[in-house]
């Protein structure tokens, strides 16, 4: 079958030329830079900028090889779009020189003495090699660059998979395979996270939730380690100077400006294996930093259309970084849209999660709006729709809105409730069992009417203590971050069971490892979404930092080694998660109401040291809850009893309707590898009226169909 | 970027010689879309290529469809190790049949 092939397209002739290359009015829309036949369509806006100018460099070389000022004919309001000719796309970087007033208190500060990338720039070149400092002879060090387009998805698409059956994997790019153990072939990139999808998969998550990789500076950091003098960097990279482009050193393949090309590949594999892709986007704040950071991108082109000023020009920074992004301005509110469509329909992403998401929800002015009008525009656009959006739903401007962030029945939100009330209850603390109870049930409190998987469910997450140093240390311990200690949320809720840091005492030790088992069990059986910080399967250690966005090196990076990680608790989570995913009851999207809707038990029911009399006194360290659905023919029924008091207890058993008797899947009492059974193949309880539980200890059965051959 | 012709064993060998980037990328497709074979096999002797740049992976994938819609097997040889890195992190080598040596892909073709 053949087409009709029409005749050569009428507007690829150019119609003048300026400073030496062959140029037409271009097309505003899309905006950025755009391969065209025979050349490059480049559009760029501005509300508030009186002339542009596009300036073109040969990669490699510091100063540009021309400057071409748009024309008037280029001029659609706003918007500058040019078309130019015989350009090289693999060798070509490009920027912008912006006319306009420099006048702070009115919000100004153009300075056409600079060159600033463009927004939409899906390359940015300049800084390919991780670590590697700007020359401060570059007069533009953050370059913007042309990517290839065309990819080849061989038919994949967003996975869209049901929210409530998520297990996120929250994981650094660079940290998760850097380590020299790791043994990939290309370590600390995206080429790299594809070589440990099979790890992945074994663990049985299901959605990797990456820390930022849009682009950012990791030298921005100016403080030093206090004992080695070593710069310290921004590692996280919670500060994006550009929104549309893949983080560069984060690709093996960034040298070469392939970085678009590998983290499509790398989103591809990772569909393939049944993993999600969720992205950790910042907008709330940017690399521009306040008065005193530098000019890249957005300060450059309109500086206040992005940002929220003060009424006399001053940076608002409900970020605690120095500046807020405008996100509720139209236009601003427009760019964010494109960039999250972008993400979605050109690259596959699967969802976003959204940090310090309520100054989202902040007017112009920065007051709190009901009714947001970005936050309503993400919930409602058509290419977003099958994509999860979560909620980092507090800002460092004091505004908290976990549980009530506005939703539109399509946000979920980190909950950091959940986070509080496991971490108390796990400890010991007194008082907590029945908000434990409700954190454990998808917090109707909070999302009742928005289902269980409006509560992304954590117990840590990047911000804060990993999980081994939660059961290690009282308190935080961030000197290397050469900020004395400063830094550093102080409510940790965490406990050092007996000895602040590391030990060699086998009953620290031992405690240590239960308290991690017991809060991961919990986590891995609450109705909701849980979330996983990557390393805390294997026990990894950040020595009591709480705040270790600066620290890039071996002793922080994920160890792969046997002698490095923890591989009884990589056991116990990977049965753990395989547990959750054979148990469909764990993970129902309603919230479960305490009745029996037709069958022999209630949906969820709660007990204690006698069944069906659960003890909700303030002293009470005992939770006991029996979760019972019918799956089909099949019953399916799991047991949680969290005894976070320092006795044992002996507990009286639900009794079950026959067929059913109780299997015991896993007992964080019990040693290694005692402590956890395969899923399907739990022993069955000898004494099935009565079970021991032991000292800070949480037990989960599962009940079957017994036959009496069984025995 | 060089290109040349030969007849091993039936099949058909293609050597591709320098730098395969975006200057080289329109004419190297040219001369591919006339070498390769309209039946047969076919292998690509890359051995000589001393860059690949994300047009000339395009280049490759073309001549691999084309390849594919007539039924012709195709086999990358000799593929230098840093464009086999690139061709790796970014999925472009998966879709492609690889052997050492032009003789070893030969040999796959007719094995």
């Amino acid at each position: 079958m053949t087409g009709t092939i029409l005749p050569k397209r009428i507007d690829t002739e150019p119609t003048s030329t300026i400073a030496g290359y062959s140029v037409r009015p271009g097309r505003p829309l899309p905006f950025g830079a755009t391969l065209v036949p025979g050349g490059v369509n480049f559009s760029v806006y501005s509300n508030h900028a009186t002339g542009m100018t596009l300036a073109l460099f040969r990669r490699g070389e510091l100063e540009p090889m021309a400057e071409l000022r748009f024309p008037e004919s280029c001029r659609t309001g706003g918007v500058w779009a040019m078309t130019v000719f015989g350009l090289d796309p693999e060798t070509l970087q490009y920027g912008y020189r912006v006319d306009g007033p420099f006048q702070p208190e009115r919000g100004d500060r153009f300075d056409p003495e600079r060159i600033v990338a463009d927004p939409y720039a899906a390359l940015i070149g300049g800084h390919e090699t991780w670590g590697e400092r700007s020359r401060s002879d570059d007069p533009y060090p953050y370059r913007s660059a042309v990517a290839a387009d065309d990819f080849d998805w061989e038919g994949d698409r967003p996975l869209r998979l049901a929210r409530e059956d998520l297990v996120v994997y929250e994981l650094h790019v660079r940290g998760f395979t850097r380590h020299p153990s790791s043994g990939t072939t290309l370590p600390g990139t995206f080429a790299g996270l594809v070589e440990k999808i099979p790890y992945l998969r074994e663990l049985g998550v299901n959605c990797v939730e990456l820390m930022p990789v849009f682009e950012f500076d990791e030298m921005e950091n100016t403080r030093i380690h206090p004992e080695t003098g070593q710069p310290l960097h921004n590692y996280w990279g919670y500060s994006t100077v550009g929104f549309f482009a893949p983080k560069a050193s984060y690709a093996a393949t960034g040298r070469h400006g392939m970085q678009l090309d590998e983290f499509k590949n790398m989103v591809k594999q990772l569909h393939r294996a049944g993993i999600e892709v969720m992205l950790d986007v910042v907008f709330n704040h940017t690399a521009e930093g306040n008065e005193q950071g530098p000019t890249i991108s957005l300060r450059g082109l309109d500086n206040r259309t992005y940002y929220m000023l003060t009424p006399d020009g001053y940076y608002y920074n409900f970020s605690g970084t120095g500046n807020t992004v405008n996100c509720n301005h139209p236009v601003v509110r427009a760019f964010v849209l494109d960039c999250l469509r972008y993400w979605a329909a050109e690259c596959h992403v699967d969802g976003f999660r959204f940090d310090l998401a309520a100054i989202l929800g902040r007017a112009q002015d920065g007051t709190p709006l009901a009714n947001p009008p970005l936050l309503e525009a993400l919930a409602f656009d058509p290419v977003l729709q099958d994509c999860k959006l979560v909620a980092e739903a507090w800002d460092a401007g004091g505004l908290y809105q976990v549980g009530s962030f506005p939703d539109y029945c399509r946000w979920s939100e980190w909950n950091g409730r959940y986070r509080d009330t496991i971490r108390r209850f796990v400890k010991g603390d007194a008082g907590v069992t029945s908000d434990m109870a409700t954190r454990f049930i998808g917090s109707p409190d909070l999302y009742g009417g928005r289902g269980t998987a409006a509560s992304v469910n954590f117990v840590t997450a990047h911000d804060g203590f990993t999980l081994r140093d939660l059961f290690s240390y009282n308190d935080k311990h961030n000197d290397a971050n050469g900020e004395q200690n400063r830094d550093g949320d102080n409510g940790n809720h965490s406990w050092n069971c007996g000895w602040e840091g590391g030990t060699e005492d086998p009953d620290v030790l031992r405690l240590r490892g239960r308290l991690a088992r017991n809060a991961l069990l919990l986590l891995l059986t609450s109705q909701g979404v849980p979330m996983l910080l990557s390393g805390d399967e294997v026990g990894r250690t950040q020595y009591g930092n709480n705040n270790a966005y600066c620290q890039d090196g071996a002793d922080y990076w994920l160890d792969w080694s046997p002698e490095g990680s923890d591989q009884d608790l990589l056991r116990f989570v990977r049965r753990a998660v395989a547990f959750r995913r054979a148990h469909p009851v764990l993970r129902g999207g309603r919230h479960l109401d305490g009745r029996d809707h037709g069958g022999p038990l209630p949906n969820v029911s709660w007990h204690g040291v006698r069944a069906w009399t659960p003890d909700w006194s303030a002293h009470s360290r005992l939770l006991a809850a029996m979760l019972y659905a019918r799956d089909g023919e099949r019953d399916d029924c799991v047991y949680v009893a969290a005894n976070s008091y320092w006795e044992p207890l002996d507990l009286e058993l639900p009794e079950l309707p026959a067929p059913l008797a109780w299997r015991r899947f896993a007992d964080t009492a019990e040693e290694p590898p005692y402590d956890v059974a395969e899923s399907g193949a739990e022993p069955w309880l000898a004494d099935q009226a009565r079970i021991r539980i032991g000292p800070r200890a949480v037990l989960v059965l599962t009940a079957d169909r017994k036959t009496s051959d069984e025995e | 970027m060089e290109l040349s012709k030969y007849v091993s064993d039936g099949t058909t060998v293609i050597t591709l010689c320098g730098e395969l980037d975006s200057s080289t990328a329109p004419r190297t497709h040219g001369s591919l879309e006339e070498l390769l074979p309209e039946e047969g096999t076919v292998v690509l002797d890359l051995s000589g290529m001393s860059y690949m740049s994300s047009a000339g992976l395009r280049v490759l994938l073309l001549a691999h469809r084309r390849a594919q819609r007539n039924g012709v097997g195709l086999v990358l040889a000799s593929i230098p190790e840093e464009v086999r890195m690139t061709m790796s992190a970014t999925g472009f080598l998966e879709f492609f049949t690889v052997a050492g040596s032009v003789a070893e892909g030969v040999g796959v073709l007719s094995g």
